[in-house]
């Protein structure tokens, strides 16, 4: 039996919108993480020891565990938030845990590059750290952040292939169901076809972007 | 030494550079038995022993040492980028250790300071990087489009204006800097190596540029070197730094003039060298027994030279300069000269008591 185009359509949308809201709350979860991860290291604006090395292991963890675990594990959690714990909505809240924290370590390294010079100007201009992080920080990183977001979003596309497991749906789902389940060559091919072509104009989009903000 | 000393201080009070006079009293900047101590697990560093000075308004007032020292550490308890373990600093007649956060951010916008490597923002224009420390302050933006511009002509960059810092050279970079630090009207320029980036020639227009800061601005600056040069070039006054001590303290002449210790004596040495060279050392070996030969440092006009052709005019003997190096500090000459004199042996006696006479501090050397 082979898929009918609407399936396709289908599950096109279901991806998109999984790994459209998720990257929201991921970016949110992950740039807030970030931007704390550097801010309170040792001798930096708000240097915290407690909030960093609380911060620093959790994120650590979240990174370590497969997402088909994370899925499954985190049923009831994602029971709580979205009152359910099947279908492509509660498929978004172990996307964004997932997401989240790898998201946060990749700010942390685009900030991280930022010259210690710039910040010491900024704080002799009287910066509040709010401003430091603001006008400075991120501005400076922008075109880098750009590129972390594009690469965490590639990732999600990935991980959406999983959320079948908790009947999210999604083209990775159709390619499993239908393509190696079923034994359809030509659902695999259509679904990896149109996941290079999703990948592909996601990178090409987020290198002109950051390309630009560059300005080279 | 003759009445050399005295001549100094009457050249220092005339030609004072910068016409302080009325308000050569005012501290802006005061240092007072500052230490710091930098504990890390390993070990204790020692940066600050003691520091104790005071720069007043007006000054363009240069730290000099070697790596190492603590004048950058120094340079930075100002703004308070390094808070000092003990001791004073006080700006503006604050102690600015004792300042909450939000009052020190205030004083902060009255403390502008540049870079060695600049800092500017690399994905804003030059426009956007001297707006910065007003947009900071949130003031209107007219009046910020006004200042920046103001700004930029001061520092002559005005074409500039849409340009990345990376589309510049670094004497510009270092423009921009300047124009920013200045943006919020501050009383005090600190400098932090401000052109040891640079190549001489940008050095010396950068130079030129801070000394109008200081006269048309009256803006009082305070800047770390390594180079004694820069202090040659631009300061009135200056401290000497080693350790984390001040060794030496002084107006820039007498440092110049008279240096106490042996690291001032070598700074001093790379900008007025008083070596004799090994090419003269070789003619005074060949000529040994017929001549004498003399050192004279003179500071001021009416020495040096002149004082030579008198001699040669005067007295039966040749005058021969073998090495010779004037410079000019605040607008006063300084140098060395390594004058040989041939003839009769008692006409040289004369001559060199004639010597001694005059403005200048004058050696046998051989």
């Amino acid at each position: 039996m082979e898929v009918s185009s609407a399936q396709v359509v289908q599950a096109i949308y279901e991806t998109l919108y999984m790994v459209g809201v998720s990257l929201v709350f991921a970016t949110l979860i992950g740039l807030s993480l970030g931007i704390l991860l550097v801010v309170t290291r040792k001798g930096h604006i708000l240097e915290n020891q407690a909030v960093f090395s609380t911060l620093n292991p959790i994120i650590n963890v979240l990174r370590s565990v497969p997402f088909i675990i994370l899925l499954v594990a985190i049923i009831p959690f994602t029971r709580l938030i979205v009152g359910t714990s099947i279908g492509t909505t509660a498929a978004i809240v172990p996307l964004v845990i997932y997401t989240g924290p790898y998201i946060a370590r990749l700010v942390e390294n685009s900030l991280l590059e930022v010259n210690a010079g710039i910040i010491e100007a900024a704080e002799a201009m009287g910066a509040t750290p709010v401003q430091i992080i603001f006008r400075f920080l991120i501005p400076e990183t922008l075109g880098s952040l750009i590129l972390s977001i594009t690469t965490a979003t590639i990732g999600l596309i990935g991980a959406t292939a999983m959320a079948g497991a908790v009947g999210g749906g999604g083209i990775g789902d159709l390619a499993i169901t239908y393509g190696y389940q079923r034994f359809s060559t030509i659902t695999i091919v259509a679904t990896v076809v149109i996941l290079v072509i999703m990948v592909q104009s996601l990178q090409s989009f987020g290198n002109v972007l950051a390309r630009r903000i560059r300005r080279k | 030494m003759g009445n050399g000393p005295s001549v100094l201080e009457a050249s220092i009070t005339t030609h004072s550079p910068i016409g302080i006079q009325n308000e050569r009293n005012t501290s802006v900047v005061e240092f007072h038995d500052v230490h710091k101590l930098f504990t890390s697990k390993e070990k204790t560093t020692v940066a600050l022993k003691g520091v104790t000075f005071t720069v007043n308004k007006g000054d363009i007032f240069g730290v000099i040492g070697f790596s190492g020292a603590g004048k950058s550490t120094l340079l930075r308890t100002v703004n308070l980028l390094e808070r000092p373990t003990s001791g004073k600093v006080i700006v503006g007649g604050k102690d600015v250790t004792k300042l909450s956060v939000a009052e020190l951010r205030n004083t902060k916008k009255d403390i502008g300071m540049i870079f060695q490597q600049f800092h500017l923002l690399e994905t804003k224009t030059v426009f956007e990087n001297v707006s910065m420390p007003l947009l900071l302050s949130q003031t209107p933006k007219k009046q910020i489009q006004d200042r920046v511009f103001e700004l930029l002509s001061f520092v002559g960059l005005t074409e500039k204006a849409k340009h990345y810092p990376d589309q510049l050279s670094g004497g510009q970079k270092q423009r921009v800097g300047i124009a920013r630090a200045l943006a919020t009207n501050p009383s005090i320029l600190l400098c932090d190596e401000a052109t040891s980036a640079l190549d001489p020639e940008t050095t010396a227009s950068i130079l030129q540029l801070l000394k109008r800061v200081n006269k048309e601005y009256n803006i009082t600056i305070l800047m770390i070197t390594h180079e004694m040069n820069v202090i040659k070039e631009v300061c009135n006054r200056v401290a000497v730094m080693s350790q984390g001590e001040v060794i030496e303290l002084g107006n820039v002449l007498d440092v110049f003039a008279n240096p106490q210790t042996e690291t001032a004596r070598n700074f001093v040495k790379s900008v007025v060298p008083d070596n004799i060279p090994p090419g003269v050392f070789r003619i005074l070996e060949a000529n040994r027994g017929k001549s004498r030969i003399f050192k004279i440092q003179f500071i001021g006009e009416g020495s040096g030279q002149p004082m030579i052709s008198q001699v040669a005019k005067r007295f039966k003997c040749d005058a021969n300069v073998l090495f010779g190096n004037i410079t000019e500090l605040q607008g006063i000459p300084f140098g060395n000269l390594i004058v040989e004199l041939q003839g009769s042996e008692p006409e040289i006696s004369r001559a060199y008591q004639f010597m001694l006479q005059q403005n200048a501090i004058v050696k046998e050397i051989l």
